[in-house]
């Protein structure tokens, strides 16, 4: 945690948090029946409700309150078994009631935490100070024609989890491992997708800097951003301009603000600039949001193992360094097809090829683990070919390419490339024979105590079996021989 | 007796009894509104060939001996429930041409139940007044007039003032209204009918265009209790709709009527006598309570100490949520647009352009209450007062199973009387915004006339989800008032 | 607490209507004058009272999340001042 920012007045720490919002995984919106797939015909996704046409009124959907839920426990954090909805009014193109209906005073979930690993294997706990349930405004769009904005709901009243943590980072670096860490829980839980070039998983990112010591400074928020690269980047450019402006003797505004990555940049967001009196009140449409411990209990029992608990088993139950387990849990889909490769094999030999030669094969062919260059179950036939000492492991690699062009079982490619491994020492003899016999001066050599020549003749004689002969066998008769 | 004079009830036999129409009915009505809208104003839209449509089909039903309980009977709906294809305007400007793809609930239950309508009754904008006079489509005429002053306009109450004026002029047999803050029972105690705000929660909501959501109930106005239990069976019912209505039965509220008060305690809360209340109201109050002692109930002193508060409570708390509820009128989706220079300039013009000086009013002092700085000092406090009001009554009725109390502090008052003085015109809901803020129901039922011969009403209040005895109470004070006196503007 | 009026201005904008400046003065005297009437309320001792936000005394009714509603936008657009296509149109906000 040495990352500041040189002024010309010293070094300037910054101060950094995130309000994610996570779009809720559910069929339908949170206050009405419409549908919420990403990418629909323009309003085609539209209720009544979503409209706000006179008289339409709020219900609320039972399994977005559940994924709230399901989230607070996956961060660790306490359950509001009372919460309420508030009214934040605002008047927008894209807000067709005036207000969004969110969660103020009384969220549904308190404070909890979030464990992060920064590159240099260094951890570290980020405090969230809360998770409330809101509804998404819908889509302008501004570049359709030059006079108009153009508004789709399509997106307004889609359920969003308002994800708030505590200014607990100092680094882009602690707030990118912040927001992978995030979106891998979420993506375990089934909660949210983590999509951000969809914009179901974005950031507003809270920046300020200080001097050593010194207690907060003006903060601005960074609204919107759609990318971890782009937040890392935000933050650094945010953080130097305003220790420019507090260097140049200025004060820095509390604003918000939007980030250009093509300039590397921040701006204050115009949109926004008289828009801070919210007048939050309870939403008086709907009531006080009571949870019963019996469900609470319920949906903590259906909930997945989660990333930290399925490393620390990996680390445990096969004997993986933790930085490799980090690599296989990173996905669920991922650690699934790991296990399935490594179930009752060599754990270890099942991690290398797959973070070896598998996922080359799958980042060269452009594939995903759901669908994988090689199948799951192909992947331990070919580690059980070598466990069994059918094929030496030279032979293994050369196996594995040939599954992944022709797509065939690795047994099918030993037997008809004919790869086995040879183990009839006979047959090694021979060839061993041969060898000797056509490099006289070489054994000769040898017996003259040139040992090292001894992996000359160990080559000879896997070139001359086309790299089938078993490696061990091969050197017993080649010490006998040479004696 | 012309077809338009009678009861809901007695219509309701006849047409059973296929000794009348629907269609001769509602054409008596359509013929009535004819004659006399241009003038009352009750109506901002007339169905007329909707209505007969309905008519027909309900003289098909009845004729096959199928019939629901409102099957033919004529009604007229206030311009504040959404009707699927007919234009709605809550008696604004803003919403400009707008026609609802949708049916509020209320209305839909009445539809279910074969009722027909007539028209789109005239309201106060958005139902934020109490004589009608905030309507973008005009005031309306109270069908009473004063004997010594038979010229002067007065004014129906409001903010269901063209229901209360259709049904004592017999343009209608029942009407639908709402009540925020009184706007039921007002103008029904200024017309001489009976109007009755049910159990918060006991209507659905859903499709009714909003202006205090936590306080807002639909109820009936119509000619008789027994009327208005009719209508209420039909409108009220569990909504899934509407996160607030109560998943509950809906009670044969018609049957309540005849139950008599026997053995009933029935509260007087000293605090109703407000200094300066007019001899007659007392009078009136008085002779009510002694109605109800002859028939059988005991008359109880009870105590609301926090009541006086219930006006600048309600006064904090409906602008605060209108102040919300209306921000969708902007322009944008349906509606009225003023163009401007840019969108917040266009919300502006529109919004300037579109509502009415009162309801700016309200929507600022909403805005206000609720702005940085001032949210604890007014609508927080507000609350906490609302909760000691609520209290009161739950503590009253721990004690009586209803309270009677005046409906309003006088009768009808003439037009442009009041406009120029918004808090003058906020008092005429001081005995009906409790209720609202305590979600108990109220009922007003016509007791008596005062020296210039107009209505005035008494108002019986009941314990939460308790209409049965209200509508007890209130056909007692009905049976003895023998209320029979008739409007000077009547079909 | 009466408003000035800057303040009327304010709460003008906030709630987006357009208020011409001749107009200022006689609103400022008909919203201090519901104000002052208002403030009776500060008479009330509200120590430790719950505020109470409505009427219903229930708590939040949950619907299955289930797709009952949208495919409509016909409809939705049907009373549309301004409208291109299968959008609604505004005057061109800048972010
Ligand atoms: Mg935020
Ligand atoms: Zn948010």
């Amino acid at each position: 945690m040495s990352y500041t920012i040189e002024g010309k007045t010293g070094a300037w720490e910054l101060v950094i948090g995130l309000e994610v919002h996570a779009q809720v995984i559910s069929n339908a919106k949170l206050f009405s029946g419409a549908a919420t797939e990403f990418g629909a015909e323009p309003n085609s996704q539209v209720s009544f409700v979503d409209a706000a046409f006179p008289g339409m009124l709020p219900v609320i959907n039972r399994e977005c309150v559940a994924q709230a839920v399901r989230t607070g426990l996956g961060l660790n954090a306490q359950i509001n078994t009372w919460s309420r909805f508030d009214r934040k009014n605002y008047f927008y193109a894209d807000l067709p009631a005036g207000y969004q209906i969110s969660q103020y005073q009384h969220p549904i979930v308190g404070t909890g935490e979030i464990e992060i690993e920064l590159e240099d294997g260094s951890t570290r706990i980020i405090g969230i100070t809360r998770l409330h349930l809101e509804q998404d405004a819908g889509k302008s769009l501004h570049d359709q024609n030059p006079t108009k904005s153009y508004i789709d709901l399509n997106r307004a009243g889609v359920a969003l989890m308002e994800i708030v943590s505590e200014p607990d980072m100092r680094t882009p670096e602690e707030a990118g491992a912040y927001l992978r860490k995030l979106r891998t829980i979420l993506r375990y839980l089934g909660t949210c997708d983590g999509n951000m070039e969809e914009g179901s998983m974005r950031a507003d990112v809270n920046v300020s800097v200080r001097k050593a010591g010194e207690g907060f400074r003006t903060r601005c928020e960074v609204k919107n951003v759609n990318s971890v690269r782009y937040v890392m980047q935000a933050i650094e450019a945010e953080a130097r301009r305003q220790v420019e402006v507090w260097e140049s003797g200025g004060e820095v505004e509390q604003e918000t603000r939007l980030f250009e990555p093509a300039r590397g940049i921040t701006r204050p967001m115009r949109s926004k600039e008289d828009a801070h009196d919210y007048r939050y009140f309870p939403d008086p449409d709907l009531l006080p949001l009571v949870l019963d411990e019996a469900w609470i209990a319920e949906l903590k029992s259906g909930l997945p193992e989660l990333p930290d608990a399925k490393r620390a088993r990996f680390v445990r139950d096969y004997g993986l360094p933790s930085y490799d387990a980090g690599v296989l849990v990173a996905e669920q889909a991922t650690a699934d097809f790991y296990e399935t490769v490594a179930k009752g094999r060599d754990a270890k030999a099942a991690a290398n090829l797959l973070m070896g030669d598998f996922f080359a094969a799958m980042n060269r062919l452009g594939r995903s683990i759901e669908n994988p260059p090689v199948s799951a179950a192909d992947l331990g036939g070919l580690l059980d070919l070598v466990a069994d000492k059918t094929i030496n492991g030279r032979i293994a690699k050369e196996v594995f390419e040939a599954m992944v062009e022709t797509g065939q079982p690795p047994a099918a490619i030993v037997e008809a490339k004919g790869l086995r491994q040879v183990t009839d020492t006979g047959a090694i003899e021979a060839a061993i024979d041969k060898v000797l016999e056509a490099n006289a001066d070489k054994v000769a050599e040898y017996r003259g105590g040139k040992d090292k020549l001894f992996g000359f003749f160990v080559g000879q004689t896997m070139k001359a079996m086309a790299g089938k002969g078993n490696p061990a066998l091969v050197n017993d008769v080649l010490k006998r021989k040479l004696g | 007796m012309s077809l338009t004079d009678l009861t809901l009830a007695e219509a309701r036999a006849k047409l059973r009894a296929r000794e009348v129409t629907s269609a001769e009915l509602t054409g008596a009505f359509l013929e009535a509104i004819g004659r006399l809208n241009k003038r009352l104003n009750a109506y901002i839209t007339v169905t007329a060939e909707q209505a007969m449509e309905q008519a027909r089909a309900a003289d098909a039903a009845l004729a096959k001996g199928q019939h629901g309980p409102l099957t033919g009977i004529p009604l007229a709906i206030k311009d504040l429930f959404c009707t699927r294809g007919v234009r709605t305007t809550a008696g604004s400007n803003i919403l400009g041409p707008f026609v609802p793809p949708y049916e509020s609930t209320v209305s839909a239950n009445l539809l279910r139940d074969g009722a027909v309508f007539l028209g789109k009754a005239n309201l106060d904008e958005f139902a934020m007044g109490s004589s009608n006079e905030t309507s973008a489509f005009g005031g309306v005429e109270n069908p009473w007039k004063r004997r010594q002053d038979p010229d002067a306009v007065l004014v129906p109450g409001g903010s269901s003032g063209g229901s209360a004026a259709a049904v004592a002029a017999r343009l209608a047999l029942g009407a639908t209204a709402t009540d925020t803050g009184g706007s039921i029972r007002q103008p029904a105690a200024f017309c001489g009918i009976a109007g009755i705000k049910p159990t918060y929660g006991r209507c659905s909501r859903w499709g009714t265009v909003a202006f205090a959501s936590s306080l807002d109930q639909a109820g009936p106005v119509a000619r008789t209790v027994e009327d208005c239990a009719i209508l209420l069976g039909s409108m009220a019912g569990f909504d899934p709709k509407d996160s607030t209505s109560a998943d509950r039965p809906v009670p044969d509220f018609a049957a309540a009527c005849g139950r008599g008060v026997k053995g009933m305690r029935i509260g007087v809360p000293r605090e109703y006598r407000l200094d300066g209340m007019s001899d007659e109201i007392e009078a009136l109050w008085k002779q009510g309570l002694d109605w109800l002692r002859e028939a059988g109930a005991e008359i109880v002193d009870v105590s609301l100490p926090y009541t006086k508060y219930a006006l600048p409570t309600y006064y904090i708390v409906a602008p605060a949520e209108a102040s919300s509820n209306l921000a969708r009128y902007d322009g944008v989706r349906f509606g009225l647009r003023v163009d401007g220079e840019d969108l917040a300039d266009l919300y502006e013009r529109t919004r300037a352009a579109g509502f009415g000086a009162e309801v700016k009013r309200r929507v600022m002092i909403g805005t206000y209450v609720l702005s940085a700085g001032y949210y604890d000092a007014y609508y927080l406090r507000a609350q906490k007062v609302r909760a000691l009001i609520l209290k009161d009554f739950t503590d009253a009725f721990g004690q009586v199973d209803a309270i009677v109390t005046p409906s309003t502090p006088t009768a009808a008052f003439g037009q442009g009387e009041r406009m120029d003085d918004p808090v003058a015109m906020y008092l005429n809901d001081v005995f009906t915004v409790p209720a609202n803020l305590a979600g108990i129901p109220g009922m007003s039922v016509p007791a008596g006339l005062n020296a210039d011969g107009l209505p005035l009403g008494l108002q019986v209040l009941g314990k939460p989800f308790d209409e049965e005895s209200v509508f007890a109470v209130s056909a007692a004070i009905e049976r003895a008032a023998a209320f029979s006196a008739r409007p000077a503007v009547m079909a | 607490m009466s408003l000035d009026p800057a303040t009327v201005r304010r709460i003008a904008r906030l709630a987006r209507i357009h208020v011409e400046e001749a107009e200022v003065a006689k609103l400022q005297g008909e919203l201090n004058g519901i104000l002052g009437w208002i403030e009776q309320l500060n008479e009330v001792n509200v120590d430790g009272v719950e505020p109470l936000a409505g009427a219903a005394q229930m708590s939040l009714r949950m619907r299955d999340d289930v797709v009952t509603d949208g495919g409509i936008a016909d409809q939705v657009l049907a009373n549309a001042p301004g409208r291109a296509g299968a959008f609604f149109t505004v005057p061109k906000v800048v972010e």
